[in-house]
């Protein structure tokens, strides 16, 4: 091993270099999680195939046994699969958000003279976008294996859009969970919060074919209202037939559970943030 | 000119603890200070209110001459913080996490570089600089560490128990390491639970217990404030240890101290005792053989022992 030189090359003082504004520091803390992701196989295979493993279980092994009235089951499920998606990926926000917490790296960024929502909006960009891709994954897969669009593609798009946005606002909640969590183990028993949320919803089965106390809850979490949303734009012009509302009526009532759910997680997240 | 940290009757307490218990603490300019504690004793959670990451129930403290509570972001640009973890992106190189703490300290890319470039010639990591921090040793890992805190050219260092975990041959290099910069006029403030750490880095050591100063001084006076010496046997055998310590308990009853894995046993004399002479002839009567015989100045775990009543490197 090389001996520690004490050579006297001045270091550029901080104070001449100015300050990193939020878009700056978000960039760059967002890059790191993203080197790590694209430098560690585990987790881009994991993110990559996990979800699109899971989704043919469902296709090829409950698919044959579920029946909707109206439709193929494919079309059912896909848009309900790949929404609950950014509850499962959201685990793995909070569990990476309490590790950078155990290890000492948020507090590293915590003493740098950086606005302090910044490290939180990397964060949750970054997280975002590496859903994305596993969102994007699986819905190529599901194309392969029979998924079809009834409406038109830009519908096709705002679907998918709308569940990148679902994936942000969700991202805040799974941060404000790994910064409560404070280890990444707990985090992870935390995330077990998702189920009910995933499955007690209109994701996997209508709602119609559960029991009335579950059907209460399902009809009322906003799981439905996001699912529903995502699947009247794939249905096109069945959509009001099938689902006994115009698709526009989805559309607002997920785009405001979002608005919610943003306007409660960011504060509380941040707030959390700078607790310390 | 302020002093680089200026800590008066500091609080703050964690459910029904307190960390911090009224701490006092002033480091002038140009000092490399050393909090020595057990754990549990506030160390950690002094150097994170430095680093302005705690709220502070009571008590004001400054750093370099601004108020952590008033003006955080002034605070943050005169700090460099290394914690008790080495915290690097595994995934980056060394190069690239350095870059990215320039960078988030406000340096452009090309300053951000050259910043980069010179902290790691200086850590003795310019080889290993387009390596991947995961395969990093332990001691590069820390190096790199010690690298991130610096490369925003802070004012003061926060070193939180900068070798803890590391094979002896990494933590001399950590040493060093720490040694050029103090050489270079980079204020320190550092944690350890080691003395001979505190001995060997520190100008002047504060010690912290129970959330509190203690004591505090340059090591050759704190040695001096318990005073007398110490008569140390080194015994080849782990079976005279007993026969040894009580041989040394007729010095001064109940002080003995064994070290059973060293095989030592020590205890504490008036300065104007006897000597050595009686020990020798005494342990020559009762066959005990040794390897070594000494009249010693207390070291610092000895003075921590007096000054707190508990071992220094005692887990808590």
């Amino acid at each position: 091993m090389s001996s520690v030189a004490t050579g006297s090359a001045a270091l550029p003082a901080a104070s001449a270099g100015g300050r990193a504004g939020l878009a700056k520091s978000t960039v760059t803390v967002a890059r790191r999680v993203l080197l790590r992701y694209r430098r560690t196989p585990q987790l881009i295979v994991l993110a990559t195939v996990q979800m699109s493993l899971f989704f043919l279980i469902y296709r090829y092994m409950f698919g044959g046994a579920i029946q909707v009235a109206g439709m193929r089951y494919v079309d059912f499920l896909v848009p309900g699969f790949i929404a609950t998606g950014v509850l499962f990926s959201g685990i793995g926000t909070a569990t990476a958000m309490a590790e950078d917490l155990e290890q000492g790296f948020v507090d590293r960024l915590r003493s740098l003279p950086i606005p302090r929502s910044a490290v939180l909006a990397a964060r949750a960009l970054a997280d975002t976008a590496i859903f994305t891709w596993s969102a994007a994954f699986t819905t190529a897969i599901a194309f392969a294996v029979g998924f079809r669009l009834h409406g038109t593609a830009a519908e096709g798009l705002a679907a998918f859009g709308l569940v990148v946005a679902f994936g942000f606002a969700f991202a805040w909640v799974f941060i404000t969970l790994g910064l409560v969590a404070g280890t990444a183990q707990a985090a992870q028993g935390l995330g077990m919060i998702v189920f009910p949320f995933a499955f007690i919803s209109s994701a996997y089965v209508p709602v119609e074919s559960m029991p009335g106390w579950l059907q209460a809850f399902a009809e009322h979490q906003p799981l439905t209202a996001m699912v529903d949303a995502v699947r009247a734009l794939t249905l096109g012009p069945d959509a009001e037939t099938l689902l006994g509302h115009p698709t526009s009526y989805f559309v607002v009532r997920a785009l405001a559970w979002t608005a919610a759910i943003l306007a409660v997680a960011f504060p509380l997240a941040v707030a959390r943030y700078r607790r310390g | 000119m302020a002093a680089t940290i200026e800590a008066r009757g500091v609080r703050k307490r964690y459910g029904g603890t307190a960390a911090l218990d009224g701490l006092d603490l002033v480091a002038e300019r140009g000092q490399v200070v050393a909090v020595l504690g057990p754990n549990g004793a506030g160390k950690t959670t002094f150097v994170r209110a430095v680093a302005t990451l705690v709220r502070l129930d009571a008590g004001t403290l400054r750093v370099a001459g601004h108020d952590v509570a008033k003006e955080p972001d002034a605070v943050r640009r005169s700090i460099g913080l290394a914690g008790q973890f080495a915290a690097v992106e595994p995934a980056m190189t060394g190069r690239e996490n350095l870059e990215m703490v320039a960078t988030l300290f406000g340096h452009d890319r090309r300053a951000a570089k050259r910043a980069a470039a010179a902290v790691l010639d200086r850590l003795g990591l310019a080889d290993a600089g387009d390596r991947l921090a995961r395969t990093y040793s332990g001691g590069m890992r820390r190096r790199l560490d010690l690298g991130a805190s610096l490369v925003g050219a802070p004012r003061l260092l926060l070193l939180d128990e900068p070798t803890a975990g590391l094979d002896p041959r990494s933590r001399i290099e950590l040493w060093d390491a720490i040694r050029a910069l103090v050489a270079q006029g980079t204020d320190v403030l550092l944690t350890t639970q080691y003395l001979d750490e505190a001995d060997h880095l520190a100008g002047r050591i504060v010690i912290v217990d129970h959330g509190r100063a203690v004591a505090a001084g340059t090591p050759d006076e704190l040695k001096r404030r318990i005073g007398g010496n110490v008569v140390e046997l080194h015994v080849r055998e782990a079976r005279d240890l007993p026969p040894a310590a009580e041989l040394l308990d007729r010095l001064r009853p109940g002080a003995v101290q064994i070290d059973a894995p060293t095989r030592r046993v020590s205890v504490r004399v008036d300065a104007d005792g006897d000597g050595l002479l009686p020990v020798v002839r005494a342990v020559q009567e009762a066959r005990i053989e040794i390897d070594d015989i000494a009249l010693r100045r207390p070291d610092l775990d000895e003075v921590f022992l007096a000054l707190t009543g508990q071992p220094a490197a005692q887990a808590a």
